[in-house]
C-alpha cells in the first residue's frame, strides 16, 4: 500500500477522531482538576483540622497509588458496589482525582509562599478569612502556581491516554487499532506521538502567553525552578 | 462471600508482583543515571550538536505519554531493529529508563548549573583539566544538590511502572488483574494492591531522604534547592 494513502486517507483521519475524543477527556477534566485542586489546598491550609487532614490523605492516596490502578478500581471495581461507570466518566472521574491532587500541592506550594501578613493585614481591614482567602491570598497564589499548574496540565494531557485500558478509543487508542489493523506499529505510534508533541507544544507557549498576560506588574514572578 | 479468606489466600501471589515491579524501577532509574548524567554533561559542556540533540531528545521523551512510548517501542521500533525477541519486562525498564533519563538529566543540569562557574575557573587555574575538574570538584557538589528532585523522580517511575500492564509485563498491576479476574473480587484486591503500591512509594522516599541526609556534607546545604 502507498505510504501517503495510507498517511492521509486511514491514519489521519482516525487520529483525528480519536484527538477528538482525547480533547473532550481534557476539557471535561481540567477544569474540575483546577476547582478541586484550588478547594483542597485551601482546604488543607486553611480548614478545620478535621478537614486539613482530609485533605492532605486524599492527596497521599491519591500520589500513591498508579493512575491506571484507580482507573480499575473505578471501572472494574465500583460497579460491585452498584455504581456502574461508562468507561469515559470513569476515566473522567479518574483523571480529576489525579489531577486535583497534584494540583492542590502546587497550589498549597503557592499559598504558603504568600506572607502571613497579608492574612493579618486583611483581617484588620475588616475581611472575614474566606474574604481575605478569595479576593487577597487566592488570586496572588494561584498566579504563583500557574507554572506547576501548566506542567500538570501537560501530565494530564499525557495520561489521558490511559483511558484506552478502559476501552475509551481517544488518541492513542486509534493509533493502536489502525496499527493491528495494518500491521504498520512504529508509523502509527510515531503519528500518535506527534500529535501529543504538538498538543504539549502548543500548551507550552499557550501558558507562557497567559503567565504574561495574567502577571500584575511589580509583583514577583514564580522563579523557573518551581517548573522542575 | 467471606472475602478475607480468599484475600489471605492470593496475598503471596499479590506480593510476588513487587519484585518484578522494584525490578523496572531499579532497572529504569539505574538506566536514568547512566544516561542522563552524560546527557546533562552534554547540555552543559557540550558542543552546539550535542547541546541539540540532547533537547530533541529530552523534548520527545518528555512530550509523549508513557503508554505511547511503550506501544511504539514494543510493537514497531524494538522488532524493527531486530531485538523482537526481547521479553516485556526488558521492553517495559528500557522504556522507562529512556524516559527517565530525559527527566533526570533536567534535574542533573540544574544542580551542575547551580554550582558557580567561578568553581571551574579556579578548579582549571589550579591546573585542572577540564574533565578532572568535571569529576573531582563540581559533580561531587552536584549530584548532592540532585539528590532531592532525583527522589522524586522514584514514586513517578514506580507510579509509571503499571503502566507496563499495557504490553503484557507480569507486574504488581498485571498480577492484581490476574487475581481479580480468578476470583472476581474487585474492590478488595484492588485496595490490597493500591496499598503495596503506597507502601512501596512512600518507603522508597523515606529511604531516599535517609540517604540524602548520610551523604551530606555538614555546612553544605543540600536543601537550598
Amino acid at each position: 500500500m502507498d505510504q501517503a494513502v495510507f498517511l492521509f486517507e486511514i491514519l489521519l483521519p482516525a487520529l483525528m477522531q480519536g484527538l477528538v475524543v482525547t480533547l473532550q477527556l481534557i476539557a471535561c477534566s481540567a477544569p474540575f482538576g483546577l476547582a478541586f485542586g484550588i478547594a483542597v489546598a485551601v482546604g488543607r491550609q486553611y480548614g478545620h483540622p478535621v478537614i486539613s487532614w482530609l485533605c492532605k490523605t486524599f492527596v497521599f492516596l491519591i500520589k500513591g497509588t498508579p493512575l491506571l490502578l484507580l482507573l480499575f478500581i473505578l471501572y472494574f471495581g465500583l460497579p460491585s458496589i452498584g455504581i456502574t461507570l461508562t468507561a469515559f466518566a470513569a476515566s473522567v472521574l479518574g483523571f480529576i482525582l489525579c489531577n486535583s491532587a497534584y494540583n492542590a500541592e502546587y497550589i498549597r506550594g503557592a499559598l504558603i509562599s504568600i506572607k502571613d501578613g497579608q492574612m493579618v493585614a486583611a483581617r484588620s481591614l475588616g475581611m472575614t478569612r474566606w474574604q481575605a482567602i478569595k479576593s487577597v491570598i487566592l488570586p496572588q497564589a494561584l498566579r504563583r502556581a500557574i507554572p506547576g499548574l501548566s506542567n500538570e496540565f501537560i501530565y494530564l494531557i499525557k495520561y489521558s491516554s490511559l483511558a484506552y485500558m478502559l476501552t475509551v478509543i481517544e488518541l492513542a487508542g486509534a493509533g493502536k487499532q489502525v496499527a493491528t489493523k495494518y500491521f504498520l506499529y512504529t508509523e502509527s505510534f510515531a503519528a500518535v506521538g506527534v500529535v501529543y508533541l504538538v498538543l504539549v507544544s502548543i500548551t507550552t507557549v499557550a501558558v507562557s502567553i497567559l503567565e504574561k498576560r495574567v502577571a500584575v506588574p511589580g509583583t514577583v514572578r514564580a522563579t523557573p525552578s518551581a517548573q522542575l | 462471600m467471606d472475602v478475607l479468606p480468599i484475600l489471605i489466600d492470593w496475598l503471596p501471589y499479590l506480593l510476588s508482583g513487587i519484585v518484578s515491579t522494584l525490578g523496572l524501577v531499579l532497572v529504569a532509574l539505574g538506566l536514568g543515571v547512566l544516561l542522563g548524567l552524560p546527557m546533562a554533561l552534554g547540555q552543559v559542556y557540550g558542543a552546539r550538536p550535542i547541546r541539540w540533540v540532547v533537547g530533541v531528545y529530552v523534548w520527545f521523551f518528555r512530550g509523549l505519554p508513557i503508554l505511547v512510548l511503550l506501544f511504539l517501542f514494543w510493537f514497531g521500533i524494538f522488532p524493527a531493529i531486530g531485538l523482537g525477541h526481547l521479553s516485556a519486562f526488558v521492553v517495559g525498564a528500557v522504556v522507562l529508563g529512556l524516559r527517565g533519563a530525559a527527566y533526570q538529566s533536567q534535574i542533573f543540569r540544574g544542580a551542575i548549573q547551580s554550582v558557580g562557574e567561578g568553581q571551574m575557573i579556579a578548579a582549571r587555574s589550579l591546573g585542572m583539566s577540564r574533565l578532572t575538574a568535571i569529576r573531582s570538584v563540581i559533580l561531587p557538589q552536584a549530584m548532592r544538590i540532585a539528590l532531592p528532585g532525583w527522589s522524586n523522580e522514584y514514586p513517578n517511575i514506580l507510579t509509571d511502572s503499571a503502566v507496563c500492564y499495557a504490553i503484557g509485563v507480569v507486574e504488581l498491576l498485571t498480577i492484581t488483574s490476574r487475581i481479580v479476574t480468578q476470583t472476581h473480587i474487585t474492590i478488595p484486591i484492588y485496595l490490597a494492591a493500591a496499598g503495596i503500591f503506597i507502601v512501596l512509594n512512600y518507603g522508597g522516599l523515606k529511604l531516599l531522604h535517609g540517604l540524602e541526609k548520610r551523604i551530606a556534607i555538614p555546612g553544605f546545604g543540600t536543601g537550598a534547592m
